[in-house]
């Protein structure tokens, strides 16, 4: 079993580039990184809120609060690491106003070691996700990753969809990279187990449930 | 290697930044204990359906919608001066 394979943001080489001509007022060069990002930041943005009309209220205004402190970034991480940065306040701050009732902090109280230990060990069928639909494997997964709670989520979505490294993980979510690591083992198996729910073999059935 | 000391790299074993000692002593306790085996191989499965799963992609009309409306702002921004936002 080897190592997971990320996949890449995209080319990084002119991104500078495309930063310093905004800074100078190329409103195309700001397009230009727009286009190269909304999607990341969409999915982003509705992994953490769970809510497509708060998506998209955080995708622009994530990328006005860029524009509008274009001069104040420092050129020393990735322009995508700190956009991300952006946006994930943004769209807590919406999960905050939409669930006033309930904490929203990527700083809630962790819970004992032990409550992430596999306690579901059965293996999974062969191919599991080919037992579902594209639309029921989609609201599985959406489902699944509601459960967990945001800042685990979070951590999970930087790195493991959008393939941040830990280390832009962390400079994003102002974690320290050890919180990072502790966080992604925890979401990582938890879904796994959540997951196991509807991926396990079954000894007899057709699969459903 | 116990098994909670299996769990406690897994992560980092995931995503190949073990050296290779600790890596090949994983791997040695991989090859014995079936538990651990499936732990890591549905955790790695995990990760790759997640990842490939196209959940939250944005529709392409929505997207030219969202960049226009985007630009548009960041003009009137851009008339009214700089300002703290």
């Amino acid at each position: 079993m080897g190592a997971i394979q990320n996949k890449l943001v995209g080319p990084v080489s002119d991104e500078l580039a495309l930063v310093r001509a905004a800074k100078q007022g190329d409103d195309s060069a700001f397009e230009e990184l727009v286009r190269r990002y909304d999607r990341n930041v969409f999915r982003i943005a509705q992994h953490i809120t769970q809510n497509r009309e708060d998506a998209e209220d955080v995708v622009q205004e994530a990328f006005l609060k860029a524009y509008g402190n274009l001069a104040k970034f420092q050129e020393q991480s990735k322009f995508y690491t700190w956009l991300v940065r952006i946006a994930v306040n943004e769209a807590l701050m919406k999960l905050r106003r939409r669930r006033p009732e309930r904490t929203v902090s990527l700083d809630e109280e962790i819970k004992t070691e032990d409550d992430s230990l596999p306690r579901e060990i059965a293996d999974w069928s062969p191919n599991p996700e080919q037992q579902y639909t594209q639309a029921e494997l989609r609201e599985i997964l959406s489902k699944t990753i509601q459960g967990l709670p945001p800042g685990f989520r979070t951590v999970f979505v930087l790195r493991d969809v959008e393939g941040l490294s830990t280390e832009e993980t962390a400079a994003a979510l102002e974690l320290s990279v050890p919180a990072v690591k502790s966080r992604l083992l925890r979401a990582r198996l938890q879904l796994r187990e959540r997951l196991g729910r509807y991926f396990q073999k079954r000894e007899s059935g057709d699969g459903t449930q | 290697m116990k098994c909670s000391e299996f769990l406690h790299e897994l992560t980092n074993y995931l995503d190949g930044v073990l050296d290779e000692r600790t890596k090949a002593e994983l791997e040695n306790h991989l090859s014995w204990c079936h538990n651990c085996y499936v732990v890591c191989d549905t955790t790695k499965k995990t990760i790759e359906i997640y990842r490939d799963s196209q959940l939250y992609e944005l529709p392409e009309d929505l997207r030219a919608r969202l960049r226009s409306a985007i630009m548009t702002k960041c003009q009137q921004q851009k008339k009214r001066g700089p300002q703290s936002v």
